[in-house]
């Protein structure tokens, strides 16, 4: 069991973490824009992360926390 | 549950003006995990250029110094001269800054075998001005001053940093390294941990050349420009170790 | 009395600079100050300092923004054209408050110009040591004795204010060699705190960040108008400068460093043969000193600016004159030092064209 949290506020939706999960749980929100308008990345399958904080070592705004 | 990643303290709150999916956010994290790591960030001094990274001293969580364009090696030098061994003296620098308008003081503080650590970013453009040819631009590669593409008849070829300081004597350590991937930032993080140890263990002058991207000036979106990288810098900018005294000289 | 030394103007700086506690050397050679350097090599291994000949000058200022940022009493030297690669590194460490010591050993420009004395870098010392709004204090001594017992004063007011201090010299009084005891050092030499510098956080109070970068165009001016307040004050309280029998003076003579000491050959003639000539003699070049050259034009004659350039200081004479009496300028350049019959002969010309009673 694992968690991972993004802070929409820091994320600039670059989507790099989208790219580079082996599970493909993360996406780009359709429907939120954060205060600086990017759309923040967002999980959309919590019960599949494995915990491997590939997205947070490519995340170039230290914007996603993980637990396991 | 335990935290597996959690941001570093040795970055600040304040949030980044980069660009979205910039790899200086990137390497930024590398270096400040790295000094907490190795518990100097506290005795840490870091001198930062000219180009986009100017205002790395708002998101490092350490003392630091801004340097005029391309003399941070200079600056730190003179910086490491007065502390010594006391504390850890680093620049942050870019192609433009590092390896044109600094390429004497980047040469001659490596020449002088200085005990200081260098982490230079390579993505080939000079982003902060808004995408011109850097001294890494690759032969042909379009930017707002070879918009044509860098013509090599007349505008030179690229410089190779690492291949270049390799060949000093003064030089201890010389890698190249890239974030394109996670395995690549892995072995970033390896690199630049190591690039600082030696100053802690007074080797001497480290360097730890980063190829990253600049999604904006290359026109690509974040993800696209990783592939670019892979696709293009690598093949020009082999990583790899290109000195490494601690296994006798040149590799 | 102290023990009496015969020193050559480049090397009396240099020591002077070791007893005043400067223990970090920066510098590329450059003639005619570069005795300065070699100096420094030679002295500074041995009591525990750093000399470093940096790849340019450029390097070496940068050096000195590195070891000041750090909190350290730090130096270079050069001459004329060295000092202009310096000017990028001064205007960054004056836009960060540092302090430092720049010896300029003028030479004669502009371009690679020449090697033998000159002081035609007067506008750059005192007008634009570097780009943007700033200034730096800017000592003129006239004899080795005196670069001896300033260097320690520089030094101190560029602590101070956070400002930092040329001492502008020349080519004749780098080579030349006098007599000179210095400053009693019976006491070591005790530097003050620097709670500003970046030396490491050690985990007990927020990051420094020594900085001349502002893209808040408030904050900038901010930064500036602090600074400039800073200014103010040294205008206030630093001005230093010799008045050679100016009290009856019909022309009054201005010049500073080795041109004054001609200067006050030609004075003593003139009083020989009854002309009343005076000196003033600007020891601090920034800040000038306005008020004293004012008091004097309520009854001199006329003013003449004495120096080795086209004129360059006359202009700020002018100023300080405002237009009560004429302003007139004598001057040789391009190494060519003027003679004191020359000098004297310049004053008559002077006086003869503004004539009458004041």
């Amino acid at each position: 069991m694992a968690k991972t949290t993004i802070n929409a506020d820091r994320c600039k939706g670059c989507g790099l973490c989208t790219t580079v999960c082996p599970k493909k749980i993360l996406q780009l929100s359709k429907t939120v824009l954060n205060a600086k308008g990017y759309n923040p990345a967002e999980i959309i399958d919590m019960d599949s992360c494995i915990g491997c904080a590939m997205c947070a070592k490519t995340c170039p705004d230290c914007a996603i926390t993980v637990e396991k | 549950m335990a935290v597996v990643f959690e941001k570093t303290r040795g970055l600040t709150d304040v949030a980044t003006h980069y660009c979205p999916g910039c790899g200086h956010g990137i390497v930024h994290r590398l270096v400040a995990e790295s000094l907490v790591e190795l518990d100097v960030l506290e005795k840490t001094v870091g001198v930062c250029p000219v180009g986009c990274s100017v205002m790395a001293y708002d998101y490092f969580n350490c003392d630091f110094i801004e340097a005029p364009h391309g003399r941070a090696p200079a600056v730190a030098t003179g910086a490491k001269r007065v502390l010594g061994d006391k504390n850890i003296v680093f620049t942050y620098q870019g192609d433009g800054d590092l390896a044109a308008i600094g390429t004497a003081e980047t040469v001659h503080s490596a020449t002088r075998g200085e005990n200081i650590t260098i982490i230079f970013i390579n993505n080939a453009i000079y982003g902060m001005t808004g995408g011109q040819m850097a001294p890494t631009t690759l032969p042909g590669q379009v930017t707002q001053t070879t918009p044509y593409g860098r013509d090599v008849k007349t505008a030179g070829y690229p410089v190779r940093v690492c291949e270049m300081l390799s060949t000093l004597d003064g030089v201890y350590y010389a890698e190249r390294v890239a974030v394109d991937s996670v395995p690549h930032i892995n072995a970033a993080k390896a690199a630049i941990k190591k690039a600082f140890q030696n100053q802690i263990d007074g080797k001497g002058f480290s360097i730890v050349e980063v190829v990253s991207n600049c999604p904006t000036n290359w026109g690509l979106s974040p993800a696209e420009s990783m592939q670019w990288l892979r696709d293009n810098m690598l093949p020009y900018y082999p990583l790899g170790v290109y000195k490494d005294k601690d296994k006798g000289g040149n590799e | 009395m102290s023990q009496q030394y015969m020193m050559k103007g480049n090397e009396a700086l240099a020591e002077a600079a070791l007893r005043a506690g400067c223990r970090y050397f920066f510098g590329y050679p450059i003639t005619p100050q570069t005795e300065l350097s070699a100096y420094m090599s030679k002295r500074m291994p041995k009591i525990g300092g750093t000399f470093l000949q940096a790849e340019s000058e450029i390097a070496a200022i940068n050096m000195v923004l590195g070891a000041s940022s750090v909190g350290a009493r730090v130096m270079t030297s050069s001459s004329s054209p060295g000092i202009s690669l310096k000017t990028e590194g001064i205007s960054y460490i004056a836009g960060s408050d540092l302090p430092c010591l720049i010896v300029n050993v003028q030479r004669g420009g502009p371009g690679l110009g020449g090697i033998q004395p000159s002081q035609a870098d007067y506008f750059q010392a005192t007008k634009a040591p570097g780009h943007g709004d700033l200034h730096i204090m800017v000592f003129a001594p006239a004899s080795i004795q005196e670069i001896v017992d300033m260097v320690g004063r520089a030094f101190d007011k560029a602590d101070q204010y956070r400002v930092p201090a040329m001492l502008l010299a020349d080519g004749a009084l780098g080579q030349m060699m006098e007599p000179i005891a210095f400053p009693d050092e019976s006491e070591e030499k005790k530097l003050p705190e620097k709670p500003w510098a970046a030396t490491g956080t050690k985990g007990s109070r927020k990051p420094n960040i020594i900085n001349s970068l502002y893209l808040n165009p408030n904050k900038l001016e901010d930064s500036v108008r602090e600074r400039f307040e800073r200014y103010e004050k040294i205008k206030e309280n630093e001005v230093l400068y010799e008045e050679v029998m100016t009290d009856d003076a019909d022309l009054v003579l201005i010049a500073y460093g080795i041109t004054s000491r001609i200067c006050k050959t030609a004075v003593n003639m003139a009083r020989a043969e009854g002309i009343k000539l005076g000196l003033l003699r600007p020891i601090t070049l920034w800040p000038f000193p306005e008020k004293a050259i004012a008091k004097i034009a309520d009854h001199a004659k006329a003013f003449m600016s004495v120096e080795m350039s086209m004129g360059q200081m006359v202009d700020d004479v002018r100023l300080a004159v405002n237009g009560k009496c004429p302003v007139r300028f004598f001057g040789r350049t391009g190494g060519v030092i003027p003679t004191p019959d020359e000098i004297l002969q310049a004053a008559k010309d002077v006086l003869a064209s503004v004539g009458g009673d004041k």
